[in-house]
């Protein structure tokens, strides 16, 4: 009996200190939660501007720029994922790589071959493990992305895009790197605090995502300077680091929901089980008191008899 | 004198400057480059690191440095967008 009893309160001990840690984690997540809001909040105006000139310079001139336009034959297809460093944060990275298998397998049925690259290290460990080969992948900055790592990311995929335009069937063409001629990003959206979507979008070639409002009047006659095209060349690279950068941002606080979420469901259950235990801990204390009384009597009893015979 | 210049300086991570002024002053890849109110709709690429002046009534004069900016003029006001803003002149610059 009292060797159960010792167990039970081990047990408990170690649910207890398991509950204190998830409960650390829930509440770091949700501050986290409110952080990564304020961030993506905080990049919204760069995006509006940069959105609102790129709209500009598409009416102000006719614009060819490799960046915009679908290539003909597509051979290969470059896949971003966006995942967590850490884990405790339930099936978000599950979900995203989910989502990322399925575009992968659409794109092989449509006869494209996709090449991985890959942000955050369950993502990395997770196609690793498989043997996959990923193009390249960054790391350590998955909970609070800065946009020097987006523009990391980005310039590595844009020289890849730009590479893949002079490919052919049999090979990479005159310069022999291996480019790709379509870019897409897998990453969470966070719908609610309750609802992480994983969600696909094609950055390159891309479409300019057109503001909500219609522009009043005539639009503005704009001057350039330099011209154009050199303005769009430079613009447009900036234009995909920003959505690589609003992906991020979305994905950091989707995470944080996530690990926010996970770690409440981990620390009420702590808690359910500390419960039980604590009561099979007090019946089984119970239980071998009522033996010891009835130990004791038992042998007063033994003992009245046996003095009786005398 | 017409309306103020209204001027708005973002950068990608957050907004850090939004006001009314007199001019702002920039330098494009082409060169130096001021903007009064009223000013035509422009579209420039700002040189990299640019500086960019901002006068206002009655008070000191902002300056910033921009890296990979741009500036947007148009009927509203004068949007300059860049990577990385910080208060002050470039480095080599702020020898003199």
């Amino acid at each position: 009996m009292a060797a159960q009893l010792r167990v039970l309160r081990r047990r408990i001990r170690s649910v207890k200190s398991t509950g204190k840690i998830t409960k650390a984690q829930e509440l770091i997540a949700t501050s986290r939660i409110a952080k990564a809001q304020e961030r993506v909040a905080a990049a919204q105006p760069y995006a509006h501007a940069i959105t609102g000139v790129l709209t500009a310079l598409a009416s102000g001139a006719n614009i060819e720029h490799p960046l915009l336009t679908p290539r003909e034959r597509v051979r290969r297809a470059g896949v971003l994922v966006v995942t967590s460093d850490r884990g405790m944060c339930g099936g978000y990275n599950a979900n995203v790589i989910r989502t990322a298998e399925q575009l992968i397998a659409r794109l092989r049925s449509d006869g494209i071959e996709p090449v991985l690259y890959v942000i955050g290290r369950k993502g990395v460990t997770y196609y690793r493990f498989r043997n996959r080969d990923i193009a390249e992948s960054w790391t350590g900055f998955s909970e609070q992305p800065a946009f020097d790592d987006a523009r990391e990311a980005g310039q590595t995929l844009i020289d890849a895009f730009n590479a893949g335009a002079d490919d052919t069937d049999g090979g990479f063409g005159p310069d022999g790197l291996p480019g790709i001629d379509e870019l897409y990003a897998v990453y969470t959206h966070l719908a609610s605090m309750v609802s992480q979507v994983p969600t696909v979008t094609r950055v390159a070639p891309m479409e300019i995502e057109e503001t909500d409002k219609p522009s009043t009047g005539i639009p503005p006659a704009y001057e350039f300077e330099p011209d154009a095209a050199s303005l769009l060349d430079s613009l447009l690279p900036k234009y995909i680091n920003t959505r690589i950068y609003a992906a991020l941002l979305d994905s950091a606080a989707s995470e944080s929901a996530a690990r926010r979420a996970a770690m409440k469901a981990a620390s009420d259950n702590a808690n359910d089980i500390a419960r039980t235990l604590t009561r099979e801990m007090n019946a089984a204390r119970q239980a071998a008191i009522t033996q010891e009384i009835s130990e004791i009597v038992g042998g007063v009893d033994a003992l009245a008899a046996s003095g009786s015979e005398e | 004198m017409a309306d103020p210049l209204h001027v708005e300086l973002v950068a990608v991570e957050q907004k850090v400057w939004t006001g009314e002024a007199k001019m702002l002053i920039a330098r494009t890849t082409e060169g130096e480059l001021g903007v009064l109110p009223g000013h035509a709709p422009l579209l420039g690429e700002l040189a990299d690191p640019g500086t960019v002046r901002i006068q206002r009534d009655g008070e000191e004069e902002l300056v910033y440095t921009v890296n990979g900016g741009f500036l947007s003029v148009t009927g509203r006001g004068v949007t300059v967008l860049a990577e990385t803003v910080e208060l002050g002149e470039p480095a080599e610059a702020g020898a003199h």
